[in-house]
């Protein structure tokens, strides 16, 4: 009993990591190549659930929600690299935190004005039940297509990163920026391009974690935290790193949850137990950011050669 | 220049002092409070100015020390004590003992890890105040009573705004010539050289790391009694005090007024809660205009406000 409650948890861990992944992925490559602290990634993660919660209301379809939001959150992240986000590269990281805490001020109403300050969007019909994996475990199937979904883009993006031409100048540009600059690649171009993959992947993001959280204003803020966190721990430019982060990242939060709750239970009046519980296991994912960074200062792959 | 300088500060704090009298005499007392929150976060931006801008210490954790004060005066006087001196010492000791922990391990790493780390450990602090179940939890604590600050004979209410006000005020000024008296001082002259080079400094000496300690602690103390103030201001105390956003929000308010410059915590502080105050009255979305106002200045007025205001003069 006690081990399919383990196993049940590690599949929530998996589903959470990978979903902050699709976030951490852009976050890290706009941080470890531009050396650009944006604030404003989770805004995206907002944007990208909004417009998939908006198409698939209008037009009954969870997947073309999906599909839209992809495409259009991904044309808004290049439309805001090329007229805002390029011209802070050069600037010093102070003048990036206020002009993309900004940028959160002015997404957030632009969304509130535009869908209100919450729209409704739930799994399709067909994943509601529960799919039984092993005997006495049975598994939310909306929550298998998410960690489905996750893995798959997860491969896709290290094969891109790892086996095709844009990747590796992608790669060179995060080892080494002026290097790769003086050889002959075009880094602002190739940049445009990789933060509007980024923006996709929070639309992607966005959408699937939309149903099982809220499609709200300010969804971004706390998520855009981990994704920070996530990114810190696998070492800044680094996709592997970003990957594993942020697995290690949701299965601690989450196993911890329980892990926590069920001591808490056994030591404290109930009442405080369900009340201290998630909150400090809430801190949890915190205080393993700050024991990875007094062992490997620069996170666990560093992507700078 | 000097004496107009002399005379300039001297009309403006008379002007700041009388401000209650004034607004009550124009029929505008309900801007007392908007006034009263302006001083307040200008001690807490000010205080961030001076480990971001004089230390190079970027702490996007700010809003912790902030918090710990409030709180710290919150359960004191939800505990029933009201003395303001045991306040102030509760403050000072609870932020001077966290921040010696905090900065003790963050000053380890430097550049883009300082940030993050400050930013856990706020993050830390806002997730244990949410579960303090005993003192409102996440929904917060509301206070019935106030700090009462004895003064020989007399007693200072803080539930008075008037009297809430004078003292964040004084408090005020004080902060500003401390920082003033600060920036030529030797610890002031050694903490500039370490922000600029802090292997050059070590070189030459300097105990760089305890110095950068002292000006966290320091930085983090002041920010507790701008919470502390905070608090009798509000009369209530949330985790949200505590949250990133409020850490983001002082930081903009310092790159917003000027980095490294005495004034730069004021003027942003002033400049941010009035544009909120005066776009708040006229549309709802008060923040996506606040925004455009924020990026318009990162990308034309280099150097914040204060920067803006001395190139003008020049």
């Amino acid at each position: 009993m006690a081990s399919v409650l383990v196993l049940e948890q590690v599949l929530n861990g998996l589903q959470l990591g990978l979903m902050l992944f699709l976030l951490a992925a852009g976050l890290t490559l706009v941080f470890g190549v531009m050396d650009m602290i944006n604030l404003a990634h989770g805004s995206l993660y907002m944007v990208g659930a909004f417009v998939a919660a908006w198409i698939a209301g209008k037009t009954g379809s969870f997947v073309l929600g999906v599909a839209g939001s992809v495409v259009l959150t991904g044309l808004f992240g290049v439309a805001l690299e090329a007229g805002l986000l390029r011209t802070l590269y050069a600037r010093d990281h102070l003048s990036q935190v206020l002009a993309t805490f900004a940028l959160i001020l002015i997404l957030n109403d632009a969304v509130r004005f535009t869908f209100g300050t919450d729209l409704p969007l739930s799994a399709p019909a067909a994943l509601e039940g529960p799919v039984e994996l092993l005997p006495g475990l049975s598994y939310p199937a909306y929550r298998l297509v998410i960690i489905g979904v996750g893995l798959a883009l997860a491969l896709l993006l290290w094969l891109l990163v790892q086996k095709t031409r844009l990747g590796a100048l992608v790669r060179a540009g995060a080892s080494n920026r002026t290097m790769a600059t003086a050889m002959g690649v075009d880094i602002g171009r190739l940049f445009t391009l990789v933060f509007g993959i980024g923006a996709a992947l929070c639309a992607v993001a966005g959408a699937f974690l939309g149903p099982l959280l809220a499609v709200q204003v300010g969804m971004g803020e706390n998520i855009l935290i981990l994704a920070f966190v996530v990114i810190v721990i696998g070492g800044i430019g680094s996709i592997r790193g970003a990957l594993v982060g942020a697995i290690l990242v949701g299965c601690v939060d989450t196993l911890g949850r329980t892990a926590l709750q069920h001591a808490f239970r056994a030591v404290f009046p109930p009442q405080w137990a369900s009340a201290a519980g998630p909150a400090v296991a809430s801190i949890l994912v915190y205080l393993f950011m700050a024991v990875v960074l007094a062992f490997r200062p620069r996170g666990l792959f560093p992507a700078r050669g | 220049m000097r004496r107009a300088r002399v005379l300039a500060l001297a009309l403006a704090a008379l002007l700041a002092a009388a401000l209650p009298w004034l607004l009550r005499a124009a029929g505008l007392d309900f801007y007392l409070s908007l006034a009263n929150r302006m001083v307040v976060a200008a001690i807490a931006a000010t205080s961030l100015n001076l480990a971001l801008g004089y230390g190079g210490l970027v702490s996007f954790g700010h809003a912790a020390f902030v918090g710990l004060g409030a709180y710290a005066t919150g359960i004191l006087v939800a505990e029933g004590v009201t003395s303001g001196w045991a306040h102030f010492g509760a403050t000072l000791a609870v932020t001077g003992v966290a921040a010696l922990a905090i900065g003790a391990i963050s000053l380890r790493t430097r550049g883009v890890y300082f940030i993050m780390i400050t930013l856990a450990f706020a993050q830390m602090l806002f997730y244990l105040a949410n579960s303090i179940k005993g003192y409102g939890g996440d929904e917060g604590l509301n206070l019935r009573a106030r700090s009462l600050l004895a003064l020989g004979p007399w007693t200072l209410n803080l539930k008075d705004p008037v009297v809430c006000y004078e003292v964040a005020l004084v408090v005020l000024a004080a902060t500003l010539f401390g920082l003033a008296r600060f920036v030529p001082s030797r610890f002031g002259r050694a903490m500039l050289a370490i922000r600029d080079d802090d292997v050059r400094a070590e070189a030459l000496g300097f105990p760089t790391y305890r110095l950068k300690l002292a000006l966290f602690v320091a930085a983090a103390v002041l920010g507790g009694v701008a919470g502390s103030l905070g608090v009798n201001q509000q009369g209530y105390v949330s985790p949200n005090v505590l949250n990133w956003t409020q850490s983001g929000t002082f930081m903009v308010m310092v790159i917003l007024g000027g980095v490294a410059t005495v004034w730069g915590g004021v003027v942003g502080a002033v400049a941010l809660l009035g544009l909120e105050e005066v776009l708040g009255a006229w549309t709802e979305y008060w923040a996506f205009w606040t925004g455009w106002v924020l990026l318009a200045v990162v990308l034309f007025a280099r150097g914040g406000l204060v920067g803006l205001l001395a190139r003008r003069m020049r």
